[in-house]
């Protein structure tokens, strides 16, 4: 059922399964480390290898605006962007999402200025969470190949019209070449059909969208957002293990590492996931019963899931790959802590900001991070709501 | 063509919220008339987007699309990218024209990076921007579409500023400098000379730009009834000169047959009245005449080239 195993790094994994999708239009901008992606596209175009309008648009802002308009007129629709691109579009994300668009947007992660930085990290898109855009984030570039066709038909999903943000760590995963067992084009054929639009810009059948909303209306029209991104879960389960089934794959939206007998655990997101793993098989050998849980989807939040995996645990420690400044830590730690906060028994939840601006995370960090959990979970009590890891400064896990 | 000629189909349909004897409407409606077959608009924010489609209802008889304030010509862009391909593939029958609305902010100002990246990657769109010379939907607020002397509320008449301190933008030369097929400018007033243009427009083989002068009562300080009046006004006083640039050929459409004063134009309305009154600032006048004298030579040149 698999087609041959290529060399690509993550920007050219995102860009050959893009290739598979056959987007109607591309609308995009050039940003380190995301570049590749546009590159690759535009050459599938320029090769005849790819049937799209590829409109090399001025600015982010005009990419999103434009994937606005050829997603309402009934195109399948795709764009890549990171930090101060995905920073620029802001403002169009809630209108996307609002307008029920399925866009699909590869994300290179990347910190943001200043002072001007090209490396990971996730200020990006962990500034954007509440855009009512879908969030998934991957370890490696077979994750970016597999989730970013999985994407597309989420998006499309009649169930869902939401667009999706496909996330992959900058440089770490965008530019490191592996190996990508890539499916055959007529699999991604029947997998993904073709785009059936809801309501497209039709002059036979006239629509009127992004009207005034007055406060009459708007939250029902908000609530209805809400109701959807709420129940869009459970489809994209449905869709992960239609995809599973059919290409001997393993994706769930949260992915539980030797977590059966754990009493602590880290919980990862994006490409640390992989380190913390090989920092969990040293502990294990030690005696620790530690584990690691992945989170594969952001938004919407899989509330339910994180309680099932985490409620009875000891201690977690959070690992953000970014800081939400003035709170406690990063977005992610502040969401885990709030979905088990009404659990009776529950974890004490402690954060862990770190490798900010591509600063390496180590094997020894995920030690050092979870002997401070050990501790915690020793003396059942936290001393601090978080720690910045892999950092030198005051009260810091330094590098 | 004549007047009787025109499609009786309205597009944007009565009963809509603009102010009475607002620009915008009567133009917008001139505008959908040259179309024999109905185009999917995409509207910038402005007065006429939150006036026509106020949920749950609708003036538009055509797909309709606003996304936001400076990237409608963006937005447009998609559509006929989408268009393009969804035809290629099959999926689509016939090619609707795309037509994108903006006013003077969400051109001259905010919009104008949207707007030439898509001039200069050549969308088969036609752009046209509806000017009433300052941001009118937040109440009154200078562009840089305001002229030089007119008062808005962030061009306020003070003890030491007259108004607005800064000449006009000329977009049109900005929009010229792309070398699309074709720009124009029109004016309400003279509904057979925006046909006219209207249907060159529709035709041109690539994006289009059309730029109407729309008077505001409210922000201009104007008695409604006065709107088409004033348009002819501001063509008659060359202020508003009507011409087109159709593959870089200039031509003035609409030649006033005696070339009135500015007062003619800048009397009448309230956001000049300090020119006037209490005191007669005859220098600020006679250099908006200068002014306007040597943009109309300008144009008369370059007519013949």
């Amino acid at each position: 059922m698999t087609g041959c195993i290529l060399a690509m790094n993550g920007d050219e994994a995102a860009a050959y399964a893009v290739k598979q999708c056959k987007p109607d239009v591309i609308a995009a901008y050039p940003i380190t480390p995301q570049t590749i992606i546009v590159e690759r596209l535009s050459e599938y175009v320029a090769d005849g290898e790819l049937d799209a309008e590829f409109i090399a648009v001025e600015s982010e802002h005009s990419a999103m605006s434009a994937c606005i308009g050829a997603a309402a007129a009934g195109a399948r629709t795709y764009t890549a962007t990171a930090s101060q691109g995905l920073a620029l579009m802001y403002e169009m994300l809630f209108v996307a999402s609002s307008f029920r668009l399925p866009i699909v947007m590869s994300i290179a992660n990347r910190a943001l200025n200043s002072p001007l930085n090209i490396w990971n990290d996730m200020s990006d898109t962990m500034g954007a969470r509440d855009c009512g855009w879908i969030q998934i984030y991957n370890e490696n570039a077979q994750e970016v190949y597999d989730l970013t066709i999985q994407a597309f038909k989420i998006a499309e999903d009649h169930g869902v019209l939401l667009p999706v943000m496909v996330c992959h760590d900058g440089f770490v995963i965008s530019h490191s070449t592996e190996g990508i067992e890539t499916l055959r084009d007529e699999d991604v054929d029947s997998f993904l059909p073709e785009r059936d639009p809801v309501y497209p810009l039709d002059v036979d059948h006239p629509v009127t969208m992004g009207c005034v909303g007055v406060p009459e209306y708007y939250p029902e029209i908000k609530f209805q957002q809400e109701v959807a991104t709420q129940k869009s879960i459970t489809k994209i389960k449905e869709i992960f293990k239609e995809f599973n089934e059919a290409f001997g794959r393993n994706y769930d939206i949260l992915e539980p590492y030797q977590m059966d007998d754990a009493e602590i655990a880290l919980l990862a997101i994006g490409s640390a996931s992989g380190t913390a793993k090989v920092a969990v098989d040293l502990l294990r050998k030690k005696g620790v019963n530690i584990g690691l849980v992945k989170m594969r989807l952001f938004r919407p939040l899989p509330v339910k899931e994180l309680q099932e995996l985490l409620g009875s645990l000891k201690a977690v420690g959070v690992v953000d790959r970014h800081i939400s400044f003035g709170a406690i830590g990063g977005a992610l730690n502040m969401e885990v802590r709030a979905a088990l906060y009404e659990l009776r028994s529950k974890p004490h939840v402690m954060g862990f900001p770190t490798g900010l601006g591509g600063r390496d995370i180590r094997v020894e960090h995920f030690i050092k991070m979870a002997e401070t959990l050990l501790k915690v979970a020793e003396q059942d009590s936290l001393e601090e709501d978080y720690k910045v890891a892999g950092c030198r400064g005051k009260g810091c896990i330094e590098p | 063509m004549k007047l009787k000629e025109l499609p009786l189909h309205e597009y944007l349909a009565p009963g809509h919220r603009l102010c009475a004897g607002c620009g915008e409407g009567v133009t917008i409606r001139q505008i959908l008339k040259a179309f024999s077959e109905p185009p999917i608009v995409c509207n910038a924010t402005s007065c006429l987007e939150v006036s026509t489609t106020p949920f749950p209802y609708t003036s538009w008889r055509v797909p309709w699309l606003h996304a936001a304030f400076e990237c409608t010509a963006a937005v447009a862009a998609g559509v006929e990218a989408a268009q393009k391909a969804l035809i290629r593939k099959g999926r689509k029958k016939k090619w609707d024209m795309v037509l994108a609305l903006a006013g003077d902010g969400g051109t001259y100002d905010i919009g104008l990076q949207a707007l030439s990246g898509a001039l200069e990657r050549g969308h088969k769109f036609i752009y046209v921007c509806y000017t009433n010379d300052a941001y009118m939907n937040t109440g009154i607020q200078r562009s840089g579409a305001t002229p030089k002397g007119a008062w808005t509320t962030t061009s306020p008449v003070g003890k030491v500023n007259p108004g607005k301190i800064e000449w006009q933008k000329d977009l049109m030369k900005i929009v010229v400098g792309h070398d699309i097929p074709y720009a124009a400018t029109v004016s309400a007033s003279y509904p057979m000379d925006l046909q006219r243009k209207m249907r060159k427009a529709i035709d041109a083989d690539g994006p289009a730009f059309i730029l109407a002068l729309t008077p505001c009562p409210r922000g201009w300080r104007t008695e409604p009834h006065l709107t088409i009046e004033l348009g002819r006004i501001a063509v008659q006083t060359c202020i508003w000169p009507l011409y087109e640039v159709d593959n870089g050929k200039y031509r003035i459409t609409v030649r006033p047959r005696r070339k009135l004063p500015v007062e003619y134009y800048l009397r009448p309305q309230g956001r000049f009245r300090h020119l006037f009154t209490p005191k007669l600032r005859q220098d600020i006048i006679n250099e908006i005449q200068n002014h306007v004298d040597r943009k109309w030579d300008e144009l008369q040149k370059l007519e013949k080239l």
